[in-house]
């Protein structure tokens, strides 16, 4: 029997996030393909166990703090012990880091952004997401014990299933150099994207901040609000409680209108829950074409203004 | 305070990439090159601790093709010194390139802090910063968008999601990894890049030892094969605009 396939379980205040359990499905697909077990390995709150019941065991070390350094440097203390034949790590701001450095303490490949996990005669082949989405590269290490970092929605949630076994593992951490102290909460005022039905989504595409009024007059001719992706953050045009993403929120309107956005990875986890979505862009090769149910492959700054135009003129 | 910045070129992904005839790497005949996003902004985020605290910046960089003027540039921003790595082997991965890199920063400490960006496009076996730490045996976090410094540790914001920042108390020395600085990073004149080509010397070291083994296998690069694309709105932009809003009222989205 192969050795075994892991899960970092990423918590997140007090609960297992939705992408371990995405995961745990990944998992427990790979596992069955190489005919082994499915663990899933618990840094924290081992009350938490209840919702990992998807895997067949679960490893769990209660005394980590939730800082990478500390996850980490647990999970490559147990990986040295137990040689699972890989770990799969949450692509996420959460676990990436701990990911990446529990990598590099073991001298094995950190796979980056993988999409998919499948066992090739015995060899892991990983589909990862590069160059914002542009192209993909079928991945294979040729160490023992790769981790995989696979991205949010590669597979549906798996339910928790029955109370899994757990086996409690000891870890010894080195002394702290990361202290978590406190979160910040966003900044509370201004619209609730989350709770709107119509997104008007604006990317690097825009160019200026004097730019965006072609965008907030599309969304108050929809009567929908104004976000964006990171670059127009980053440049303080909207607030980062209008980012949508991996960083940003996740969303779910009924309509979504892309402008000037490419569609990297990070941009579009954040629409999974979108119902119609619509991309303008002037690169016909762009992404966010590939998870748009409309484009419109043209310049933004003439297709807006006919668009706010023509849906005033509907509206009447 | 003493800021050491790695910094690299990736392809602009603006452009069209195309796979090169071995089915498992880009075709650099026709690719433009940038500096990776996340580096740009560990390069801000550098010079804003600098122009707060003093102390100098250090960029370094692998070279590659239209390096010397990223280099130039980071000079005219505001950045002391740049050091290129010549000789390094072609086609490296960020794990291999991490090991080179990581060398070249260990001689030119000590340093408070080595920051580059949390990713690169063309990442695909770690992260760089992660990879850098662990050889320095320095303290890492990733994903950092602001950094107050002062004393033995740093104040730095990693950032979670749903807009949720972190703060993290980072004993100095360390490497971040840079989502974002706090502020745009800026904009340079070309007048003041030509002006500093003439003043300021492009540092050079050779690729130290070895860079190892590559511990990945690509078997293929190719487009993304779609389950779905977005069905295309033809026309001019009036005639495209007037075709997606009969689109809307059908489904009752207006
Ligand atoms: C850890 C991590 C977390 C991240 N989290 C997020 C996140 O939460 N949200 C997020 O959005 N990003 C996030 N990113 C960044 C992400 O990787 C991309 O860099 C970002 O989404 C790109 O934004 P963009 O599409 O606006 O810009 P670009 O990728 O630069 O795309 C601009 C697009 O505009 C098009 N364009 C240009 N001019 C016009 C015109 N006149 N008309 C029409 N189209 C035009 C171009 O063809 C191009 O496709 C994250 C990155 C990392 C590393």
């Amino acid at each position: 029997m192969a050795s075994n396939i892991w899960v970092l379980a990423e918590t997140w205040r007090g609960q297992v996030t939705e992408t371990t359990l995405e995961l745990l499905t990944l998992g427990r697909e790979v596992a069955g393909q190489s005919g082994s077990q499915l663990e899933a390995v618990l840094l924290g709150d081992k009350s938490l166990a209840a919702s990992l019941g998807a895997a067949d065991n679960v490893l769990c070390a209660a005394n980590v703090e939730p800082t990478p350094e500390a996850v980490a440097a647990a999970l490559a203390q147990l990986v040295k012990e137990r040689q699972p034949q890989a770990v799969l790590v949450p692509w996420t701001n959460l676990s990436m880091d701990a990911g990446a450095l529990a990598a590099a303490q073991l001298n094995v490949p950190f796979v980056n952004g993988c999409k998919d996990l499948k066992s090739d005669a015995g060899t892991l082949v990983a589909q990862c997401v590069v160059y914002g989405g542009k192209l993909e590269a079928a991945v294979s290490a040729t160490t023992a014990s790769t981790l995989f970092g696979v991205l949010p929605g590669s597979r549906s949630a798996a339910s928790p299933g029955n109370a899994p076994t757990v086996t409690d593992v000891a870890v010894t951490l080195p002394e702290a150099k990361v202290k978590f102290t406190k979160y910040l909460e966003p900044e509370a005022g201004g619209v609730d994207i989350t709770q709107q039905d119509v997104l008007i989504a604006v990317g690097r595409g825009i160019q200026t901040q004097d730019n965006m009024e072609l965008a907030n007059d599309l969304a108050a001719a929809l009567g929908g609000a104004v976000c964006g992706s990171r670059p127009v953050i980053d440049q303080g045009w909207l607030p980062l409680s209008c980012q949508v993403g991996k960083s940003g929120m996740q969303v779910k309107p009924k309509l979504y209108i892309m402008l000037g956005i490419s569609g990297a990875p990070e941009h579009i986890e954040g629409i999974k829950g979108a119902q119609v979505v619509v991309a303008v862009n002037t690169d016909a090769a762009a992404p966010v074409f590939n998870a748009s149910h409309y484009g419109i492959n043209a310049d933004l700054f003439e297709v807006v203004p006919a668009l706010t135009e023509a849906v005033k003129a509907k509206k009447g | 305070m003493n800021i050491l910045v790695l910094l690299k070129m990736v392809p602009d992904v603006v452009e069209e990439l195309e796979v090169a005839g071995d089915g498992k790497s880009l075709d650099t005949s026709f690719l433009r090159t940038i500096i990776n996003e996340r580096d740009d902004h560990a390069l801000e985020q550098a010079i804003l601790l600098k122009e707060r605290h003093g102390g100098k910046v250090t960029v370094v960089a692998l070279d590659a093709p239209d390096i010397d003027d990223t280099l130039f540039a980071t000079m005219a921003k505001g950045a002391d010194r740049a050091v290129k790595i010549t000789d390094a082997p072609e086609g490296m991965t960020t794990q291999m390139a991490a090991k080179l890199c990581g060398q070249v920063v260990a001689g030119l400490l000590p340093a408070d802090l080595v920051l580059t960006g949390v990713q690169a496009l063309d990442d695909l076996d770690g992260l760089s910063a992660a990879l850098v730490a662990q050889q320095l045996n320095f303290p890492y976090i990733g994903v950092v968008t602001a950094v107050t410094a002062g004393g033995p540790t740093a104040t730095v914001l990693k950032e979670f999601a749903g807009g949720v920042r972190g703060e993290f108390a980072v004993t100095l020395p360390a490497v971040l990894g840079v989502q974002a600085a706090e502020k745009p990073p800026r904009y340079v004149p070309v007048a003041k890049v030509r002006a500093v080509m003439k003043t300021n010397k492009i540092e050079t070291v050779s690729a130290p030892g070895d860079a190892g083994a590559a511990q990945i296998e690509v078997r293929q690069l190719a487009k993304p094969v779609v389950s779905s694309h977005a069905e295309m709105l033809e026309g001019s932009p009036e005639e495209a605009a007037g075709k997606l809003v009969e689109l809307l009222a059908q489904r009752g989205l207006l």
